[in-house]
């Protein structure tokens, strides 16, 4: 390779990590900044201060901060796991098998999918309060299932689908037995998809602010995004522009760490010689 | 190679078959299909059936929660209220303004993205696939607060850095009027869903065969043919899955809109509107019939995709 060409890719690279790390560096800088600095009008504060991080984690503003991280791991954690193994037999079927109904399927998840969010919220509500389930993990965990099972199902079902399933014939005729054929062939094949969708599911429910902000109220369950969202209403600080930032941090430091974990395995199991020629 | 490893026969018409023909293999394969795919079907049903039915039922009543006991069946008269209203056609503007623009602008960014990191050095791959994904963990709330804070008059820093361009100064407010909200609102949801379409290209395109590449460009094939040629009809399936899923998610954008400009200025999206309605105003039946009304938009959108790229998910064997 050209030296020409490999300072193109290093400027495109470059490119790629300022528009990805721009505005996270921005909100980074802006909880160092203190309440009198806000409004410098520059990315950077004038003085470092670490008393937005106080305020959150053990100030005024903790016991609405700390539960809710505790929150969100749990209950998008639950929710990814069920809706992965749930969708992996689903599309399994739907890319192998012959039977009447996967348009059905595919139609209901797609129906899922795309039905607002909002709609399902108030009817929820209502039931959630009658039954109990209202402000519980489980209140949570089941309506996260029909943002994520959706999504997990066509997702894996396009990877499935262009997995080439002769080579577990060709194993079964070279004296593989079916489940080593499945062990061996097919799951090397298969665990791309399943893994990018993990992901994809896994950042939907943690993503979630709907759910969040209407079928909970205390701690007990509410999640990271409803509890940012509190943070700018009804607030007792006078401005909370600085624990906002602060708090968005926080929230996104494990994001990062969890992004740079799966994407070892993305990488590993794309590169794996998966479905080539 | 015994019977039950068979290949299963090709396509058959299963439906307008007797049942006396089905084989017992057939029978088998039907079984065990609904066996696999019948839970997730469950729980998806139990999740959203009811709700959908309820929303439904409620959008025919005058049905106010600080009013519960008024509560009247008023047919399909929500539905007029709403449809001569301008608020609702103001929110259907507005969002499909946003679905279009971002959309449009993330999937050839996103296109662009995933070239750049199928190509990239091996080297420096694994750090732009970590980079690529942070934008998408990111919650979406967190970046509205970003791009709000840097747009905003008194926190932002943006009005000091681009001075330069004519019209902008110490003193513009962007969240004072709707074109210069909607445009800040537009680029916090691309710069955090752009990723989510990139890394569905980048899986496609990481499954179009080597070979075919070179091959093509052993036989002198152009750069764009080869692309037309080989890469695109080969990713079909991402492209579809990628473009169909962003355009329904776009139009249901909520959360930006929620934290930047709590939908003033005429910046109110439909899902917006259903949550202002239920929500603050306790307006159970009229939100419950905008929530119907955004269902059967994105229904009639996913109709228009599906038939538009004749892509079946379904028709997974045997064939292409």
């Amino acid at each position: 390779m050209s030296t020409k060409e490999r300072s193109w890719w290093i400027v495109a690279g470059v490119a790629i990590a300022l528009y990805a790390l721009f505005p996270i560096a921005w909100i980074v800088s802006l909880s160092f900044k203190a309440p009198s600095d806000l409004a410098n009008g520059s990315f950077l504060p004038s003085l470092f201060t670490t008393e937005n991080y106080s305020l959150i984690l053990d100030g005024a503003a903790s016991d609405l901060f700390l539960p809710a991280l505790r929150n969100s791991f749990g209950i998008c954690l639950i929710a990814t796991f069920i809706s992965c193994v749930l969708s992996m037999f689903a599309a399994y079927a739907i890319a192998r098998l012959d039977f009447p109904g996967k348009k059905f399927i595919l139609g209901t998840a797609l129906a899922v999918a795309i039905f607002p969010v909002i709609s399902i919220v108030t009817p929820l509500f209502n039931l959630w309060r009658q039954i109990g389930l209202y402000d519980t993990w489980p209140g949570l965990i089941i309506p996260y299932l029909s943002l994520t099972l959706p999504l997990s199902i066509w997702t894996m079902s396009a990877f499935f689908r262009e997995i080439p399933w002769e080579m577990e014939q060709a194993a079964q005729v070279d004296g593989a037995t079916t489940w080593q054929a499945f062990r061996k062939v097919i799951v090397p094949l298969a665990a791309p998809g399943v893994f990018t969708t993990a992901i994809i599911a896994f950042f939907i429910a943690w993503n979630d602010f709907v759910y969040g902000i209407s079928l909970t109220s205390t701690g007990a369950s509410r999640p990271v995004p409803a509890a940012l969202g509190l943070f700018s209403g009804a607030s007792q600080f006078e401005d909370p522009t600085g624990a906002i930032a602060a708090a968005a941090v926080i929230v996104t430091i494990p994001v990062v760490v969890l992004v740079l974990v799966f994407q070892r395995r993305i990488v590993a199991g794309l590169t794996n010689g998966a479905v080539k020629g | 190679m015994s019977t039950t490893t068979l290949p299963p026969a090709p396509k058959t018409e299963p439906v307008s078959k007797p049942k006396a023909l089905i084989s017992d293999r057939a029978k088998a394969e039907r079984k065990l299909g609904w066996l696999l795919a019948g839970p997730a079907l469950a729980v998806m049903l139990l999740v959203t059936a009811y709700p959908i039915a309820q929303a439904f039922y409620d959008s025919l009543f005058d049905y106010r929660l600080t009013d519960p006991d008024n509560r009247s069946f008023t047919g399909l008269s929500n539905y007029v209220v709403i449809l001569t209203d301008q608020l609702w056609w103001t929110a259907i503007g507005v969002t499909a303004l946003i679905t279009v623009i971002t959309v449009a602008v993330e999937l050839v960014l996103g296109f662009a993205l995933a070239m750049v990191m199928n190509k990239a050095l091996r080297a420096i791959r694994p750090f732009l696939r970590a980079v690529i994904l942070i934008p998408y963990a990111v919650i979406t709330v967190v970046s509205a607060f970003a791009w709000q804070f840097a747009f905003d008059i008194n926190t932002g820093f943006v009005n000091s850095w681009f001075a330069w361009i004519p019209g902008v100064g110490a003193d513009t407010d962007w969240f004072g009027d709707t074109g210069t909200s909607l445009f800040v609102i537009c680029l916090a949801e691309i710069w955090k869903t752009t990723p989510f379409i990139s890394l569905l290209l980048l899986a496609g395109l990481a499954q179009v065969p080597e070979v075919l590449q070179e091959a093509a460009q052993v036989d002198g094939a152009t750069w764009w043919q080869r692309m037309r040629r080989v890469t695109l009809p080969n990713m079909k399936a991402a492209i579809m899955v990628a473009l169909l899923f962003r355009t329904l998610d776009a139009f249901r954008v909520f959360d930006s809109i929620f934290v930047m400009t709590a939908g003033a200025n005429n910046t109110e999206s439909v899902s917006f509107l259903a949550y202002r309605q239920t929500i603050s105003r306790l307006e159970i039946g009229l939100g419950s019939a905008v929530s119907v009304l955004l269902f059967i938009v994105v229904v009639l959108i996913a109709f228009t995709f599906i038939k538009g790229f004749k892509v079946d998910l379904a028709q997974a064997r045997g064939d292409s």
